[in-house]
């Protein structure tokens, strides 16, 4: 199984050059988020020394394309079509009814303003009234927090991990914490499920799988996985020695809470006992117990929602980021929070250091990465600082000048914490400025360093969407990359941990293996 | 006397006393529903000024804070960390009917009686008082007629009273269990607020209709005797209250919501405030240097208390420990000075190596049982494996002196007496004593057992256990953290142990699975003030028992072909190994 050819920027100098622009996290006294640039693409001019394109097989991991012409989406709601079908003389009683159970409030009072001459005039008068009183109610709500005047599949589009997610043909991705098998959820509302040397693929779809905007799976369990629809939470359990394609909908627990939808965020603690999850029109997040179908509410005011949750690999904290410029970071121990305003702009995604101690944030339309300590003796910074400016630089590329930079959309650390992937939003107006994903490297001890390291691109006309580390590759670091053809591909970084320098190390004989002898530099790291 | 038992009385008299505190603003938020008037803002504000202010309304804040210590106090008696969950209709009934249960519903009704005759004192107006002058219509003199509208909501308020008291049975209401999360009290107590109002408005919305359909066929039987008792005519000329016309006024209906509404709200409260002083963690020192705090210690509680409460505070204090405290854990793997031995570990690890076996016998035990074709043979074999040496007492007896021994009559009248008519056939099954009457002990041969599948393993042996032995697989916790932090080894001698004995127990919940019904799911309660996350225990059990096998596996890895297990047991651990369960 092939997977697509990526090209590779690599950089081509010596990186310990860079280890004398370390720097670390400075402690400020004020809690908000300072500007001070640590490091930027331009000022750490990256030279370029080549491209290389390689044809990469780092193991025998599945790499499916979907296209959105093979999957059908889901259709409009019923309501919509169905005055096209359906005789309209019903009477008012049947037509309300039949308005409360689609729309609610909202739509019985609509249809019974709507239909003024058949009622009684102070019933029709009121009823327009009240409709009023709300449709204000709910704007000047709307006006505080803009994001609730979104549609449901809107709202989950804009805060989807996914990038453009009502485009794409792959809606979310997740791997196994313990092994190689992924899940991914597709246009069609369907899971599938793909292992290594397996060439088995279940399929799982459920009446309430609608719109899924993020998937994760149990850890410290073979089966089970969580997946955020637009109306519940559903917890499949897919036995992993089955052999059923289609597994039915009866292996699904569906978690429900009034008020709570859609969700765009789920957490498993690293432990498997809580699932957290959150929703942008709650003001709550649940914490709930899977198993007995019970949840806790843990409501805070301000934000108007959450969107966003990270749990820390430790388990000592989760982070809640809200709609608003403002973000929370919760200790899981008697679960209070830390309440960060930021100065503009509401967090877009993050990533947690390996031992829990550091936390990465990308705010949205901000070109800087964050980063945040948290420490139990000395309780952690007291503003977030920058650690990284990735604003538009020219580079040298196959075909004239690239420019790299943008917006930070997405970051992800890897399981080791000696990889950082930054997703780069390009500018689609501008030639040569395609999203990128740039790859730092980093170390936490005994001063924080990032490091560029090369980024990676793919074929002509694909972007990239999302990615995620391969949270327990043997020999390194393994990126997986949703691209926007609908292609899923694995881009391995094969080193060896700082801690282990020195000797040869058979990922140099796994190295000579691959497709194309001549890309040695694609091992961006040079084992010294 | 060790300090707990002082802590927990205290907890539960400062949750007494939060509810008096929160009385009066409770009461001010009731009267200024029940007499709002949307068109003259100014008069309804300061006409309920002037009422807050008034003795009379003092004088009925004095009586609501007297319901409000009997709540407490019922509360506090009938508490249980064990759900009673009946096991057919027939059962339900007998419990419902059983005397304690009537005392406990007679006091409600009074109580409900008291609250509305406040309520219908502060509403003023109509409602005021019992008797109110009327003409008579032949004679044209001036009589004592008897109010309806304050009869009205008096008996309501002993519907409510007595609704509470029955779904109070059958929701479990004094079950308390132990959240997934600890919390500080003011952020629970603010978190868990609007469900409390939102449950209270439902349940008043449910009780005013109900017994609005009662009134409307049955009311006329009391509005007669009462008038006839206390020789208060009937005005013939108003509308009377037990006709459809009479009852279907917008105002009625509203005051008797509002004032249910306000009744429900200081029950409720009282109970929730109660749940949560009473389930907030309580952390024992893992080991002391003086002898006389030597009694207090984790492993000592853990190994020789015999109170069901402090069972669990000291077990939820060992999951805690086991999660979130590096340093009480190198305590726990600590050895003792001087002599070098692990007594720590080896009582903490002795205690939830015992309950798990426990729960192994006990299942197994079952499933012979209904193995044996749908027979369920000598129930008492179950009660009698070994449990907890000593009868478990609840937690009432937590507060009572337990000077003179574990039987029962020195704990009354907080303990419920296993020996007088007064406790239920729960109460006795939980003790561990036979009863030879009781459908659940001796040969029963019943169809029906079979069908009873699930409620019959929650009845007969999941009761005591959910709690515990979510908290005590968190032992896995200790073991995983050991693998780093263990610098004695002295996990490593009983680590064998510890996985044949989750092993074995998995198999045991593996086979019970395939019993009949047993993996089918209870519907989920919608709004409910009871507890009812025991009905899944069998399901949260099983999830926590595979994590806890993962959490050692994972940690552990390869180096597990060292520990010395049989062979089926590795070949199963193995299946953890690779993921495949």
């Amino acid at each position: 199984m092939f997977p697509s050819p990526v090209h590779i920027y690599t950089d081509g100098s010596d990186a310990e050059d860079h280890v004398s622009s370390a720097f670390v996290i400075r402690h400020q006294k004020k809690r908000n988020i300072h500007h001070q640039t640590q490091l930027s693409l331009a000022a750490n001019a990256i030279i370029l020394a080549g491209v290389v394109c390689v044809w990469l097989q780092p193991c025998d991991l599945p790499s499916p394309q979907f296209t959105r012409d093979t999957l059908k989406g889901h259709s409009r709601p019923e309501s919509s079509s169905r005055s096209a079908f359906l005789d309209q003389r019903d009477t008012l009683w049947m037509r309300s009814a039949g308005a409360w159970r689609d729309a609610g409030l909202y739509g019985l009072l609509d249809e019974i303003t709507n239909s003024a001459e058949e009622v009684p005039r102070f019933l029709a008068v009121g009823s327009a009234c009240v409709l009023a009183l709300l449709r204000w109610a709910s704007s000047f709500h709307g006006s505080l927090f803009p994001h609730l005047t979104l549609s449901s599949d809107e709202m989950v589009a804009e805060f989807s991990q996914m990038l453009d997610w009502s485009d794409s043909a792959l809606r979310s991705f997740a791997w196994h914490p313990h092994t190689d098998k992924f899940a991914v959820a597709l246009l069609d509302d369907s899971i599938r499920i793909y292992k290594s040397n397996s060439s088995a693929t279940p399929t799982l779809k459920h009446r309430c799988q609608r719109s899924v905007c993020a998937l994760q799976w149990k850890p410290l369990c073979g089966s089970a996985l969580a997946v955020a629809c637009q109306s519940c939470l559903l917890i499949w359990h897919v036995d992993p020695t089955s052999l059923s394609t289609r597994p039915s909908s009866g292996c699904a627990q569906v978690l429900s809470h009034p008020g709570h939808s859609p969700i765009t965020s789920i957490a498993w603690s690293p432990t498997g006992s809580l699932l957290v999850s959150a929703s942008p029109v709650d003001t709550g997040m649940m914490v709930w117990d899977v198993a007995a179908e019970s949840a806790v509410p843990l409501q805070r005011v301000g934000g108007g929602g959450v969107t966003y949750l990270s749990w820390s690999p430790d388990g000592s904290r989760l982070l809640a980021a809200t709609p608003s410029a403002l973000f929370r970071v919760w200790e899981t121990r008697m679960w209070t929070c830390e309440r960060w305003p930021c100065l503009k702009g509401s967090c877009q995604s993050a990533c947690w250091s390996p031992d829990g101690g550091c936390l990465l944030l990308s705010m949205q339309g901000e070109r800087v990465i964050y980063a945040l300590t948290f420490s139990d003796l000395t309780g952690g910074s007291k503003a977030a600082s920058v650690v990284a400016d990735l604003s538009e630089t020219s580079f040298p590329g196959p075909d004239g000048d690239l420019t790299v930079g943008g917006e930070v959309c997405s970051l992800s650390w890897d399981p080791r914490g000696e990889r950082l992937a930054v997703l780069l939003k390009g500018d689609s107006q501008a030639v040569n400025h395609p999203s990128v994903i740039a790859v730092f490297k980093t170390r936490s001890s005994p001063v924080f360093e990032l490091l560029p390291c090369g980024f990676v691109m793919g074929e002509a006309g694909a972007e990239p969407r999302f990615m995620q580390f391969h949270p327990h590759f043997q020999h390194g670091a393994l990126l997986t990359v949703c691209w926007s053809d609908g292609r899923i591909s694995h881009v391995p970084f094969y080193f060896s941990s700082a801690g282990l320098l020195g000797g040869d190390s058979p990922q140099q004989a796994l190295a000579s293996n691959t497709a194309d002898h001549s890309s040695n530099k694609l091992y961006t790291e040079q084992i010294s | 006397e060790p300090v707990w038992k002082d802590a927990t009385s205290l907890y539960a008299v400062s949750s007494i006393a939060w509810s008096v505190l929160l009385l009066p603003v409770t009461a001010a938020v009731f009267v200024l529903l029940s007499r709002f008037s949307l068109f003259h803002p100014i008069q309804w504000i300061s006409e309920c000024t002037s009422l807050l202010t008034a003795s009379s309304s003092i004088f009925s804040l004095v009586v609501l804070c007297g319901v409000v210590l009997i709540t407490g106090l019922f509360n506090l008696e009938f508490y249980t960390l064990v759900p009673s969950i009946p096991c057919s209709r027939m059962a339900l009934l007998g419990t419902v009917l059983h005397p304690r249960q009537c005392v406990h519903s007679l006091v409600y009704c009074t109580m409900g009686m008291l609250v509305m005759w406040c309520a219908s004192v502060t509403i003023g107006g109509r409602y005021s008082t019992l008797g109110i002058p009327c003409r008579q219509s032949e004679s044209g003199e001036v009589v004592t007629c008897l109010n309806e509208y304050h009869l009205f909501l008096l008996l309501a308020g002993a519907f409510m009273g007595y609704s509470h008291s029955f779904l109070g049975v059958v929701q479990n209401m004094y079950y308390v269990s132990f959240q997934p999360i600890q919390q500080y009290k003011y952020p629970r107590f603010k978190g868990c607020l609007p469900m409390v109002v939102k449950c209270s408005v439902i349940q008043s919305l449910y009780s005013a209709r109900n017994f609005a359909a009662l009134y409307l066929f049955f009311g006329y039987a009391p509005k007669t005797w009462i008038s006839s008792t206390l020789h208060l005519q009937i005005d013939s000329s108003l509308q009377p209250l037990d006709s459809l016309t009479g009852l279907l006024e917008f105002s009625l209906l509203y005051h008797l919501t509002i004032s249910g509404t306000f009744l429900y709200f200081t029950w409720y409260l009282t109970v929730l405030l109660f749940r949560i002083y009473v389930t907030e963690a309580y952390s024992f020192p893992v080991q002391s240097t003086f002898t006389e705090d030597a009694e207090q210690c984790l492993p000592k509680v853990l190994a020789e208390t015999n109170t069901l409460v402090m069972k669990f505070f000291a077990l939820q204090d060992l999951a805690l420990l086991s999660q979130h405290s590096l340093s009480r854990r190198l305590e726990v793997f600590s050895l003792s000075q001087p002599g070098g031995h692990p007594h720590n570990w080896n009582a903490i690890s002795r205690e939830c190596l015992s309950l798990l076996s426990e729960l192994t016998q006990r299942l197994v035990a079952h499933q012979d049982a209904v193995a044996s074709n749908g027979r369920v043979k000598s129930q008492s074999d179950i009660a009698e494996t070994p449990r907890l040496g000593v009868p478990l007492r609840t937690p009432g007896s937590v507060f009572k002196s337990s000077v003179g021994g574990v039987h029962s009559a020195l704990t009354a009248p907080f303990t419920p007496d296993v020996d007088s008519p007064f406790s239920s056939p729960a109460i006795r099954r939980l003790v561990g004593q036979q009863e030879p009457l009781s459908p659940w002990f001796g040969t029963v041969q019943s169809p029906h057992i079979m069908r009873r599948g699930p409620k019959l393993w929650s009845a007969s042996t999941g009761e005591t256990a959910r709690l515990k032995l979510t908290f005590t697989l968190r032992l896995s916790h200790l073991v995983a953290a050991s693998f780093s932090e263990d610098q004695f080894g002295v996990v490593q001698t009983t680590l064998p142990n510890i996985l044949s004995c989750l092993v074995v127990l998995l198999e045991a919940v593996d086979r019970h699975f395939k019993l009949p019904h047993a993996s089918s799911k209870p519907v989920r309660a919608v709004c409910r003030m009871g507890d009812s996350t025991y009905k899944t225990l069998r399901f949260a059990l099983r999830a926590a028992l595979k994590t806890a096998i993962y959490k050692i596996t994972t940690t552990f890895g390869e180096h597990l072909n060292a520990v010395n297990i049989s062979t089926e047991h590795r070949k199963r651990l193995q299946q953890f190994l690779e993921f495949k369960e």
